[in-house]
C-alpha cells in the first residue's frame, strides 16, 4: 500500500486494470495516484459520520447528517432521496465540490488517503484522476466550444505525460468502449452535433479516461429519453464488468436503481434513514420512508397486467414512417371534447428562420369526460398538440374542433368564448407562475376575464378552488417562490379548473416534481377528474404515470401518430414496433422483474435491428 | 382510499393521506410539504445541486419586492449613496429654495455681486464650524461662491430626474413593444434605435443647445416666450438629451421581453384569455423592472456628468441660469487664483454621480437572484465552533 507520500518524488508508472488500454500502462502519470493498485472486491471508500453543512442566514443548515457506507471495488452504490435530501452534496463533497458557503466534515478515505479537508492542489490530482463524476445534463457538462474529442484528450494529458497523438488513440479507444457510433469522426464533432444520448457516453468516456478508482453518476440518465436511458444504463452495466471502478449511483429513480444497484443508500432530509442491499431494500424494506418511497413510484403494468384483452382489438396503428393513424370512428352522438382531423401543426416562421412542421397528419378524437394519454419522446410533438389545442400555436392544415367549435383559423376575437372551455397545466411549475403575483391573483385570472368578477365574489372563488386542490385558504397572498414544486402544480391546476373547462390539456405536469409529490398531485388530478368529468388530454413521458390516469393511449413519434387504442391494449400487447421498444425501456422498481424485462428488451432491439 | 376522495379536505389533514401512501397508519416521518406550517412550506423545493441551498429560509414570507428591498438595504455602498445623495440634496434645496420657497442662506440671488471680502477666499472652518461670510468663497466680482453651487446641484439634479423619466419612458415603451410584438414592429423600431444611436450625444446636446439658444431670435418670438425659454433652458436641454439617451435601455427592455414572452406563464395569461396589454403591463413589465430600475439609475449618473460636460464645453446650461459644469467651465481661468472656484462645483459633481453609481450597483445586486452574500471564512469558522462546543456540553450533559 503506497502511501502518497513515497510517490511524490519520481512519477510511478500506473498500472492498469485489465479493462483499461494498453497506453495508460507505459504512459507516465503526472498526477499521484493513491493507495496503489485495486482488486475487485477492495473495500476503497470507507465514509464515516460525513456531514454537510451549508451557512445560511447566520446559521448552519445541515444538508447530509452522519453519512457512513463502504464501498468496494467493482460495486454499484445507488444512493436515493427526494430533491434536498442531500445525496448529491455528501457525493460532491467527496471531492471538494461544494458550494463556498458549504463544508463538509467527518471522514471519507480513499484508500487510505483522507478526502475531506484535502488542500485544493492535492485535490487536483485525485479529480478526473482517481474519481470522476458523470453529471446530470450533458450538454451543460461539455463545453460548447471544444470539440469532444478534445474535452476527453484534455482529461488525459493533465494527468498523463503523453504525446497528443497517443492521447487522440486512447481518446478513441475509450470512445469504442462506450460504443459512440464511428469514433474516429465523432473525435471532432461538437456537443451540439451529437444527441443525448451519444453526449452522455462522451461524459462516460471522459470519466474513465484515466481508469478511476470511483465514479460518481450524479443522476447521469435523469435528463435523457426512456429509450436512451435503457440504452446508457446498458453501457454503465457492461462496463461495471469491464472496469473495477466502484460505482456511487445518485438517482431518485427507483427503476434505475432496480436496474443497477448492488446496495441502495435512502436518504431523507439529510438523514440515512435504510441502508441495505438492492434485494433487501426493494423486497423487504424497514423503514416506513422507504415503502412509502417505493409505493410512491407508479409501476408500469400494475394496473393492467392481470386483465384478459378482448379478442377484437380497438388499437389503431400507422402503416409506414409517414403516415399518422387514421381517426377512429366515435359514437356520432357525441360531440368530441377535442376533434383533430389531419391536423399539421407549425411553428410559425420567426424572422429567417423558416416555419418547422412539429406534427404531421394528426387524427385523434377525445371524448367528453375521456382521459387520453399522449406519450412519446421529448422533440416528437407532443407538446405540440397540446399547445395546439389551447390555440397557442396555429393549426396549419386539417381541421380543429374543440366542443363542437371551429377553431382551426379562427382569429383572436373570436377566441374568447374558446378559451373559457379549455385549460392547460404547464410543466414547469416554477415557470407557469408569474413571480411578481401572489398565487390568488393568477388563479383568479381567467375569472376576473371571462367572468368580470372582483372583490369579495373573486376571492372566495379562489378560495373554493384552493381547497379543491387541497391548499390553505390563506396560500392565496402568497408568492409563488414561498411555495414548494408540489404546491406550485397544484396552484396551476387550480388556474387551469377555474372555469370549469370542458377540455383540460395536462402538459408533463408531475415531471418536475419528486416522485412521493407525484404521487399525490396524480391522485388530487384523478379525483378532481371524476368530480368536474372534464375530458382531458394527459401528455407525458412517463408511461407509467399515463396507464395509471387514461383510459386511452395515443404514441407519438417524431411528429406522428404511431399507435392510439385503449390503455390495457397498448400496454400488455403493443403493435408497433416504436411502441413496444418504449415500453420494454421503461424500468420498473422491482430488481427481479427488470432483469426480465431487460432481457426482452434487448431482444427486441436484436429483432429490430435498432441502431441510435 | 376512499376518504381522500373530498376536495373539502383541509391540507392540515392531509399527512394521513401521505401515510396511506406509505401503508402505514402511524406514520414515523412526515414527507407531506403541507403538513408543515405555513411558514416553513417553502423548504421543499430549496434544495438540489448545491445552488439555493437554503435560499427558502432566507426569502421566508416575502414578496418579491421585499426581498429585493432587504438586500438593497444590506449594500453598505447603496445605503452610503444614498445617504450622501440625500444629504447633497438637502442642503442645496433648503439652502437656496425650491418651487417659489425661499431657503435659509441669506444670499438668495445667486448673481449679485458683492464686496469681496477677505481676498475671496472661503470662509468655511470645520473646528469649530462656521460658515461664515461665504463659506465656499467669492468670484472676482463677489459673487456668493456657495449659493452658485447650492443652485448648480439643484440645476444638475433637475436635468437628471428629467432626463431620467423621459428616457425611461421612451425606453421602455420603444423596447416593451419591439420585444413582445417581434416582426416587423420590432424591426422598425430597432433600426430606427440604431438611428439614434448613431448620432454622437455630445455633438447633439450641442447642436440643439444651440438651436434653443438662437431659434427665438431668428423665428423673431415673442420677448415672454424667449424669456420662458431662457429661464428654463435646464429643463429644456434635459429633455432633449433624454429624447437621444433612450436607446440603450430600449434594447436592454427589448432583449428582456424577448425571453420573457417564451415563458410558460406568459402563455397561462394568454390561454386565460388576457389581452396583449394586460400581459405586456401585469405579467411582462412587473418582471423586467429590475433591469429598467436598474439601468435608469446608471444612465442618471452619467448624464450629471454629461450636463456638466455640455456646460463645460458652452453648449449646456447659460447664464443666467448655472450649473455646477458652467460654473467649472466659468472659473477655469481661475484655477491658479482661486482654486474654491473650481474645487466645490467639481466635488459635488463627484460627489453626486459617485452616489447614484454605488445605488444602482447596489439595486442590480439586489435585483440579481444570483447575488448571495457568502459569509467570511472567520465567520464561518466561529460558528463552527460554536456548533462543536454546543455539541460537547450536549455531550457532557448527556453524561
Amino acid at each position: 500500500m503506497t502511501s502518497e507520500a513515497t510517490n511524490n518524488g519520481k512519477p510511478d508508472k500506473a498500472k492498469s486494470n485489465e479493462g483499461g488500454s494498453p497506453d495508460l500502462t507505459t504512459a507516465v502519470r503526472l498526477s499521484k495516484t493513491l493507495g496503489g493498485e485495486v482488486n475487485r472486491g477492495d473495500v476503497i471508500l470507507k465514509v464515516r459520520d460525513l456531514s454537510v453543512n451549508f451557512w445560511v442566514n447566520n446559521g448552519w443548515f445541515t444538508a447530509a447528517d452522519k453519512l457512513s457506507y463502504d464501498l468496494k471495488a467493482g460495486e454499484v452504490l445507488a444512493i436515493v432521496g427526494e430533491s434536498g435530501s442531500g445525496k448529491t452534496q455528501s457525493a460532491m463533497s467527496l471531492i471538494g465540490l461544494l458550494p463556498k458557503n458549504g463544508r463538509a466534515s467527518g471522514s471519507a478515505k480513499l484508500k487510505d488517503t483522507e478526502l475531506i479537508g484535502m488542500s485544493i492542489n492535492q485535490l487536483q490530482h485525485i479529480r478526473g484522476n482517481e474519481i470522476s463524476v458523470i453529471f446530470q445534463e450533458p450538454m451543460t457538462a461539455l463545453n460548447p466550444v471544444y470539440t469532444v474529442g478534445f474535452q476527453i484528450v484534455e482529461t488525459l494529458r493533465t494527468h498523463f505525460v503523453m504525446a497528443p497523438s497517443q492521447a487522440k488513440k486512447r481518446a478513441i479507444e475509450l470512445m469504442t468502449l462506450v460504443e459512440i457510433p464511428d469514433p474516429i469522426d465523432s473525435f471532432d464533432k461538437f456537443p451540439h452535433q451529437l444527441s443525448g444520448g451519444q453526449r452522455q457516453r462522451i461524459m462516460i468516456a471522459q470519466a474513465l479516461a484515466c481508469d478511476p478508482k470511483l465514479l460518481i453518476a450524479d443522476e447521469p440518465t435523469t435528463a435523457l429519453d426512456v429509450t436512451v436511458q435503457g440504452e446508457i444504463l446498458k453501457l454503465m452495466r457492461e462496463l461495471r464488468e469491464r472496469v473495477t471502478a466502484a460505482i456511487i449511483l445518485i438517482t431518485h429513480d427507483m427503476g434505475v436503481v432496480a436496474d443497477m444497484a448492488d446496495r441502495i443508500v435512502v436518504m431523507k432530509d439529510g438523514q440515512v434513514v435504510e441502508h441495505g442491499t438492492s434485494d433487501e431494500i426493494f423486497n423487504r424494506p424497514e423503514h416506513p420512508y422507504t415503502r412509502q418511497l417505493l409505493d410512491s413510484v407508479p409501476h408500469l403494468g400494475s394496473v393492467t397486467a392481470e386483465e384478459e384483452l378482448p379478442a377484437a382489438r380497438l388499437t389503431l396503428v400507422s402503416e409506414g414512417e409517414q403516415a399518422g393513424v387514421p381517426l377512429e370512428a366515435g359514437d356520432p352522438s357525441v360531440t368530441p371534447a377535442m376533434l383533430m382531423e389531419d391536423v399539421a401543426i407549425e411553428y410559425p416562421k420567426q424572422g429567417r428562420r423558416p416555419a418547422f412542421r412539429a406534427a404531421h397528419h394528426i387524427n385523434l378524437r377525445v371524448d367528453p369526460g375521456d382521459v387520453v394519454g399522449l406519450v412519446g419522446e421529448s422533440g416528437s410533438g407532443k407538446t405540440t398538440i397540446g399547445r395546439a389545442a389551447v390555440a397557442l400555436l396555429p393549426v396549419a392544415e386539417g381541421k380543429l374542433t374543440i366542443n363542437g367549435r371551429d377553431v382551426t383559423s379562427a382569429k383572436p376575437s373570436e377566441l374568447k368564448p374558446f378559451r373559457k372551455e379549455v385549460g392547460i397545466v404547464f410543466q414547469d411549475p416554477g415557470s407557469s407562475l408569474n413571480p411578481r403575483l401572489p398565487v390568488g391573483e393568477s388563479i383568479g385570472e381567467p375569472i376576473l376575464l371571462h367572468l368580470g368578477l372582483g372583490g369579495s365574489e373573486l376571492s372566495k372563488r379562489v378560495e373554493n378552488l384552493l381547497e379543491s386542490v387541497q391548499l390553505p385558504r390563506a396560500m392565496r397572498n402568497r408568492y409563488p417562490h414561498e411555495l414548494s414544486g408540489g404546491q406550485r402544480q397544484r396552484i396551476g391546476i387550480a388556474r387551469a379548473l377555474a372555469l370549469q373547462p370542458k377540455l383540460l390539456i395536462a402538459d408533463e405536469p408531475t415531471s418536475a416534481l419528486d416522485v412521493s409529490v407525484q404521487a399525490r398531485v396524480l391522485k388530487l388530478f384523478q379525483d378532481l377528474q371524476a368530480e368536474y368529468g372534464f375530458a382531458c388530454v394527459f401528455i407525458s413521458h412517463d408511461l407509467a404515470v399515463v396507464e395509471m390516469l387514461s383510459q386511452r393511449i395515443a404514441v407519438m413519434r417524431h411528429g406522428y401518430l404511431v399507435e392510439v387504442g385503449p390503455t390495457k391494449e397498448i400496454v400488455s400487447d403493443p403493435q408497433h414496433p416504436y411502441t413496444q421498444r418504449l415500453l420494454s425501456a421503461v424500468p420498473v422498481p422491482d430488481p427481479a422483474e427488470q432483469k426480465r424485462r431487460r432481457e426482452l428488451r434487448d431482444a427486441i432491439i436484436e429483432e429490430q435491428h435498432i441502431v441510435s | 382510499m376512499s376518504t381522500d376522495d373530498k376536495p373539502e379536505r383541509t391540507p392540515a389533514e392531509e399527512p394521513e393521506f401521505g401515510s396511506q401512501l406509505g401503508g402505514q397508519p402511524d406514520d414515523a416521518i412526515d414527507v407531506d410539504p403541507l403538513a408543515t406550517p405555513p411558514g416553513e412550506a417553502a423548504d421543499e423545493a430549496a434544495f438540489g445541486r448545491g445552488e439555493g441551498v437554503g435560499d427558502s429560509k432566507e426569502v421566508e414570507g416575502l414578496s418579491q419586492g421585499q426581498i429585493v428591498w432587504s438586500r438593497f438595504i444590506r449594500h453598505k455602498g447603496a445605503m452610503g449613496g444614498m445617504i450622501v445623495l440625500g444629504l447633497v440634496a438637502l442642503l442645496s434645496l433648503t439652502s437656496m429654495g425650491a418651487f417659489g420657497i425661499p431657503g435659509w442662506w441669506r444670499i438668495q440671488n445667486f448673481n449679485s455681486s458683492g464686496n469681496v471680502i477677505n481676498g475671496a477666499a472661503p470662509t468655511l472652518k470645520l473646528w469649530p464650524f462656521t460658515l461664515g461670510e461665504h463659506p465656499f468663497g467669492q468670484d472676482d466680482i463677489g459673487r456668493d461662491n456657495f449659493a452658485l453651487v447650492m443652485k448648480g446641484i439643484q440645476t444638475s439634479l433637475l436635468v437628471m430626474v428629467v432626463l431620467g423619466i423621459i428616457a425611461l419612458l421612451i425606453g421602455v415603451a420603444v423596447g416593451a413593444l419591439s420585444g413582445y410584438y417581434r416582426g416587423k414592429i420590432d424591426t422598425a423600431l430597432m433600426r430606427f434605435t440604431d438611428l439614434v444611436i448613431t448620432l454622437p450625444v455630445i455633438v447633439m446636446g450641442a447642436v440643439l443647445g444651440k438651436l434653443i439658444n438662437t431659434l427665438p431670435d431668428k423665428m423673431g418670438w415673442s420677448y415672454d416666450v424667449t424669456q420662458a425659454i431662457r429661464d428654463n433652458l435646464p429643463l429644456l436641454l434635459a429633455i432633449m438629451l433624454g429624447l437621444v439617451l433612450w436607446t440603450g435601455l430600449a434594447r436592454l427592455v427589448r432583449s428582456e421581453f424577448l425571453t420573457l414572452r417564451e415563458r410558460e406563464f406568459v402563455d397561462a395569461a394568454r390561454v386565460a384569455g388576457a389581452s396583449d396589454w394586460r400581459i405586456i403591463s401585469k405579467h411582462i413589465l412587473p418582471n423586467a423592472v429590475g433591469v429598467i430600475i436598474v439601468n435608469t439609475t446608471l444612465m442618471m449618473a452619467a448624464a450629471v456628468t454629461l450636463e456638466a460636460a455640455l456646460s463645460f464645453l458652452g453648449f449646456g446650461v447659460k447664464a443666467p441660469n448655472v450649473s455646477l459644469g458652467m460654473l467649472i467651465s466659468q472659473y477655469q481661468g481661475a484655477f491658479a487664483t482661486r482654486p474654491w472656484l473650481f474645487w466645490w462645483p467639481g466635488l459635488f459633481i463627484i460627489l453626486i454621480a459617485l452616489s447614484i453609481n454605488f445605488i444602482g450597483d447596489g439595486l442590480r445586486d439586489a435585483f440579481d437572484p444570483r447575488t448571495k452574500r457568502i459569509p467570511s471564512q472567520r465567520q464561518m469558522n466561529k460558528a463552527m465552533a460554536q456548533i462543536l462546543n454546543d455539541n460537547t456540553e450536549k455531550a457532557g450533559a448527556a453524561k
